[in-house]
């Protein structure tokens, strides 16, 4: 058995802000009625947090769930705890009409410290100012060529997450706009 | 002469010299000074040729406007041609090269063109070049291409860097004159989050030159508590060197910040393109002053009337040491005072209007001696490459000579333009403004945002308020409807006091004389970087072109880098009283983002060298990189082509890969290729209906290929489905596919079939994919260990779940080149673990990669069609003779109708058959099959087309695939395919399964 490795091998970067590759991150992705009580039931069991808001991330400890679209959440995990979680999941979810599918190896993360919001704002058309982004809001947009989300997960720590085919890429922009001038 | 003056100047640092080199020639400035202001303070009037005639050209007006003076700035990785003078800011060993001349700006050859000018009206191009037909190609088109463009085009990479930022801003005021800085501060104290864009380098736009008091306190101290005021505010950004260059649907607009222009060693990008969403914009751009419209009036020394006090105010610079001022407003006279005041003469101030009570502007130049000479107008200008003198005329007249005045500029002044470019981009209309004779916006039609509701506000002068008196209010009321249309509550209070010395109504003048002979209007510009003067636009009216747009493109007018700037008004006034209309019915020509050029490299962004487009990369991207992968560009991934050896050549490659894969054992990276998981308790349903044959039957733990047509019939992607259990499918697509067939699943699914219960989730890049094949590929699987893959365990088109090596996998029996093989899915982060254990476990074997090219001749050898190579978007399974494919039993699928239609149901339609050289040649890709006679149009009829071909190593021959009509029933036929070069090939037509017919091979 050969350990997992992520797509950059923990690239790490210090600029205006240290763009570092998160280790490995399980990633479930959930699709179904997001007011069904099973669906809540399923994703409170697997992170003990209640379903965000449009636009937000729940978040407690190494669990999160972000909320992706009207049908859509994303859970976060544990790494190791990924296949465990979706079988539990889908236990409590039975013949309800939901999707719970293991995504964490689709995906690359990366954590901005220090002053990310003058990085994020060269790449993503977000509003990432204090008010209009403080901490638990999330947002599913692009960074300059690629689909992209972010969260803001204290005032000064972002989350990155990008397809895994891209990670240098993101890496590479993410590391451009954060050269000190 | 022009020269530096021995005091003043409000911008410039004396203590600090900048030497600079302009043709090759050491000048000196100060720091502040503008490229223009420090070329006019060495006597560099003249600063390059127009476009047509190459005639002489000086340096006009003091800011974007500016038709003339532009340049070639810097060298190699910093050179760009077409830049302005005017807005160019001075810095230590700038470099500059003046245009379109050969061999030099003072003698140009060029320049012939000038006495061929009445050779050359408008349309001069179009009623040339017209015949005879054949000379456009080898001499027209040749010629006119080394005569276009001023610059020359940059041969050497950019140096420099550049980047985007995003923005967002409850009230975006562009201009950072007195209007913009007055509405900023209203919309600022209400709480909005304000951007203020200034395009120049110095806050305050015109006022601090013009003059005037707010709350009886001089406008220029205004400026500076203005801004002192909304720096220390939080939620107030100004950003200037940074243009309002375009407005967009929904308050989106471009701005253009120019970082290190002024100074070219400071780190950073060079530029910044702000992409900003406002909720409310205000456009405070100021007015632009029009030239007038005399003979001689393109001569360098002739300059506007602001321009000339704004060197004299800002640079301490004279454009010259007797200026002439010629006007058919007051505001020129501020000009002839601050010539005057600097002890140069003023020989006279012609007015074009008649007798009248003068203003108070009037009154003082009077008193300090200037002549002012009422109801007169220049008849022309002397000289050529300098202004020497003028011929003194009766405006009201033809222009029969009254007087020589020697002089050495010409301040000319014909009222203002409010420059309403940004209020037109987004479609704000325009009313004529019959006393100021002016354009102005139309506050009624403003643009509107995403609610149907007016976001755009223009404030100040860019509104029509020339003056102090009213503008200030008209500014504070505008910043405070901003902010109150963005949802903030203004403060209440009088608006701020503005006042300025009263002025006389202005005279429409559009010609000078009113009654100009032809030879002077033949000489009267409009538009002074493309060489349109009022004869042309007289011409182009008399000619039939009516439309201002279309008198636009005749006479090439505002078409130049200006765009027009200084020449649309005048121009379209000439047109209008050619035409015997009034002006507002001519209309304007549509403004256009952006306000000026803005650079490539700002649109680019980030987007460049290792960054200029994202690059796909599989978990196995840095094995293939370091084993000597020729990379193929698939959609955004890069493929391995073909691994070379070192030694070898890359066709040396692909054969050797091709055949070790059926002899041995190869392994290919699929992990490109789409993998979309489909569940639900309709997803079979759902898949029957997107592929052509039938998925819902399929077992669990089984796999079946398919095909996918689009709403109009044809072949659209194809891939092996496996059922997962019983409401789940994984959908394998081509690489290229796997996105676009992903948002086609949810696309019929979010609009068409919404009710049906399906979800569907893109797990391309979740999963590395290997494609283990040759006769060893059992082999190494069982060496690896971990599951059973024998024939009994994991048949043919099987797949099941089980561990290679100690790794997670799930293995599909499935084949794409005919021999036995495996594909076998892994974790991304663990697909370089497998694929190493494979490489290792495989060396008895004989393992090799292989790369996308053996690939293709594999699949050809089988007479496997190729998604993009036997499709086009034109092509139906049936004619790739896949009928086997397409279910009959079902009622319906995505396509089935449109393939019933006549034309997709016509037995004549190209079919696809092999094809087999006589001598055993390959045949050019791309190869068309003629038949006998020709077309309407001349050309030879045909009966195929070749759709792969390749050189097969395992058959040591060529083969191909063709499209040919009623191909399968001429089997053994004989086909000739001429090549371009004159070959001539013979091919026979065969089955399109050249290798293993019985597929033997696969199933063992």
């Amino acid at each position: 058995m050969s350990e997992p490795v992520t797509a950059l091998g923990g690239a790490q970067f210090t600029g205006t802000t240290t763009v570092t590759e998160a280790a490995l991150t399980g990633m479930i992705t959930l699709r179904g009625d997001l007011s069904a009580a099973k669906l809540k039931k399923a994703a409170k069991d697997a992170t003990g947090l209640t379903l965000p808001s449009q636009g937000h991330i729940a978040q407690k400890g190494d669990a999160a769930i972000a909320w992706m679209s009207p049908d859509e959440v994303l859970l976060l995990c544990p790494y190791d705890r990924v296949g465990a979680t979706v079988a539990a999941m889908s236990e409590t979810l039975g013949d309800s009409f939901a999707m719970v599918v293991d995504v964490s190896d689709a995906r690359a993360m990366f954590t901005l410290s220090g002053d990310a919001t003058a990085v994020l704002s060269k790449l993503a058309p977000v509003d990432v100012s204090d008010a209009a982004f403080p901490p638990g809001t999330f947002r599913r947009t692009r960074l300059a060529q690629v689909a992209a989300a972010f969260w803001r997960a204290e005032d000064d720590t972002y989350h990155v997450i990008c397809f895994r085919s891209v990670a240098q890429y993101v890496f590479d922009i993410l590391k451009n706009a954060a050269q000190p001038r | 002469m022009s020269t530096r003056l021995a005091t003043g100047g409000r911008l410039i640092d004396r203590c600090t010299t900048l030497k600079f080199r302009f043709n090759g020639k050491l000048m000196r400035g100060f720091a502040g000074d503008t490229l223009a202001s420090a070329l006019l303070a060495n006597d560099q009037m003249l600063v390059g040729r127009s476009f047509k005639y190459h005639r002489p050209r000086g340096i006009v007006a003091s800011g974007p406007e500016e038709p003339n003076a532009l340049v070639n700035l810097g060298e190699e990785g910093t050179f760009e041609p077409n830049q302005r003078a005017t807005t160019t800011e001075l810095f230590r060993e700038l470099q500059a090269t003046s245009q379109n001349h050969w061999p030099m700006l003072e003698f140009d050859i060029g320049a012939l063109n000038a006495k061929l000018s009445r050779f050359m009206p408008a349309g001069f191009y179009y009623k040339t070049f017209l015949y005879p037909r054949h000379f456009w190609k080898y001499l027209y088109e040749p010629f006119i291409r080394q005569a276009a463009g001023l610059g020359k085009a940059p041969k050497a990479r950019d140096a420099d860097s550049y980047e985007h930022s995003y923005a967002f801003c409850d009230v975006l005021i562009i201009g950072g004159g007195i209007a913009g800085l007055t509405a900023a501060r209203a919309a600022a104290q209400t709480g909005a989050r304000v951007m203020v864009l200034e395009q120049t380098a110095h806050w305050g736009g015109r006022a601090p030159v013009d003059g005037g008091t707010v709350d009886d306190t001089p406008v220029d101290k205004v400026v500076d508590s203005l801004i002192a005021e909304l720096s220390a505010m939080d939620n107030v950004t100004l950003l200037n060197r940074c243009m309002g260059a375009g407005v967009y649907d929904h308050g989106y607009v471009l701005g253009y910040e120019r970082l290190r222009d002024h100074a070219p060693d400071a780190p950073g990008p060079r530029h910044r393109l702000w992409r900003i969403r406002a909720a409310q914009i205000v456009t405070a751009t100021g007015a632009i002053e029009r030239p007038l419209s005399f003979a001689g009036n393109d001569i360098p020394g002739v300059m506007l009337a602001s321009a000339v006090r704004d060197y004299i105010t800002n640079f301490a610079v004279s454009p010259g040491d007797r200026t002439v001022v010629v006007t058919n407003n007051d505001d020129a006279y501020r000009t002839a005072i601050a010539v005057k005041n600097t002890g140069l003469d003023v020989p006279a101030i012609i007015d074009a209007r008649p007798e009248g009570a003068p203003g108070p502007l009037a009154t003082e130049a009077e008193a300090q001696g200037i002549r002012i000479l009422r109801g007169k107008a220049i008849a022309k200008v002397h000289g050529t490459q300098r202004v020497t003198g003028i011929t003194l005329c009766a405006q009201a007249g033809a222009g029969a000579p009254l007087e020589e005045i020697a002089c050495d500029a010409v301040a000319m002044s014909g009222g203002w333009s409010p420059v309403v470019h940004l209020w037109s981009h987004c479609g704000g209309k325009l009313t004529w403004d019959d006393t100021q004779a002016c354009f102005r916006p139309d506050v009624d039609k403003a643009p509107i945002g995403a609610d149907g509701i007016a976001n755009h506000r223009p404030a100040g002068a860019a509104n029509g308020h020339l003056h102090m008196s009213t503008l200030m209010a008209d500014a504070h009321t505008a910043g405070q409807a901003a902010a109150k249309a963005s949802g903030f509550k203004p403060k209440t209070g009088a608006a701020p006091a503005g006042a300025s010395l009263d002025e006389a109504p202005l005279m429409p003048v559009w010609r000078m004389p009113q009654g100009a002979a032809q030879d002077l209007r033949a000489k009267s510009w409009l538009d002074f970087q493309n060489d349109v003067k009022v004869s042309d636009v007289e011409l182009a009216a008399q000619e039939g072109f009516e439309s201002v747009e279309h008198a636009k493109r005749y006479t090439t007018l505002g078409m130049a880098t200006d765009q027009g700037k200084l020449s649309n008004i005048n121009g379209l006034a000439i047109l209008s009283d050619a035409l015997g209309q009034p002006i507002p019915q001519t209309g304007t020509t549509t403004f256009r983002p952006p306000y000026t050029p803005i650079s490539m490299g700002a649109i680019a962004g980030e987007g460049r060298g290792d960054i200029f487009q994202p690059l796909r990369r599989t978990p196995l991207h840095d094995w293939h990189d370091a084993n000597g992968a020729h990379w193929e560009p698939v959609g955004h991934w890069r493929r391995p082509y073909a691994y070379v050896r070192s030694g070898e050549k890359l066709h040396d490659a692909v054969m050797r890969e091709t055949k070790n894969v059926r002899e041995n054992l190869g392994l290919l990276d699929a992990s490109t290729l789409g993998k979309l998981l489909v569940k639900g308790p309709d997803a079979g349903r759902f898949l029957d209906m997107l592929y052509t044959n039938m998925m819902s039957t399929l077992k669990p733990g089984k796999c079946r290929y398919g095909l996918m047509c689009n709403e109009n019939g044809f072949l659209m992607d194809d891939g092996v489905v496996a059922r997962i259990d019983d409401d789940t499918w994984l959908c394998h697509t081509t690489t290229g596919g796997a996105d676009h067939i992903h948002q086609h699943m949810e696309e019929w699914l979010q609009t068409e079939w919404w009710d049906w219960k399906v979800h569907v989730a893109n797990l391309t890049e979740h999963y590395a994919q290997i494609a283990v094949v040759g006769p060893h590929a059992r082999d190494v699987l069982e060496k690896l260990g971990g599951m059973d893959v024998s024939a009994g365990s994991l048949g043919f088109m099987d797949w099941k779940d089980g561990t290679l090596g100690g790794i997670d996998v799930r293995a599909y029996r499935i084949s794409f080149s005919g021999e036995l093989s495996y594909e076998i899915a892994v974790k991304a982060s663990q697909g370089r673990a497998l694929w190493d254990a494979l490489i290792d476990a495989g060396q008895e074997f004989g393992v090799m990669p292989y790369g996308t090219e053996a690939l293709h001749i594999l699949r050809a050898e089988k007479g496997f069609i190729m998604i993009g190579d036997e499709t086009d978007g034109t092509i139906i399974p049936q004619d790739l003779n896949l009928n086997w494919a397409i279910s009959k039993k079902k009622e319906d699928f995505l396509g089935k109708r449109a393939q019933e239609r006549t034309h997709l149901a016509d037995p004549t339609r190209w079919k696809l058959v092999g094809l087999e050289t006589v001598d055993g040649s390959t045949i050019p890709d791309g190869s068309y099959i003629p038949a006998d006679g020709t077309n309407a149009n001349g050309q030879s009829n045909l009966q195929g087309r070749v759709t792969s071909t390749y050189h097969s190593p395992n058959l040591g021959r060529g083969i191909a695939m063709a499209l040919v009509a009623d191909g399968p029933a001429r089997m053994g036929e004989t086909l000739m395919i001429p090549e371009p070069s004159g070959v001539t090939r013979y091919a026979k037509i065969v089955s399109p399964v050249f290798y293993d017919p019985e597929g033997e091979k696969q199933n063992v």
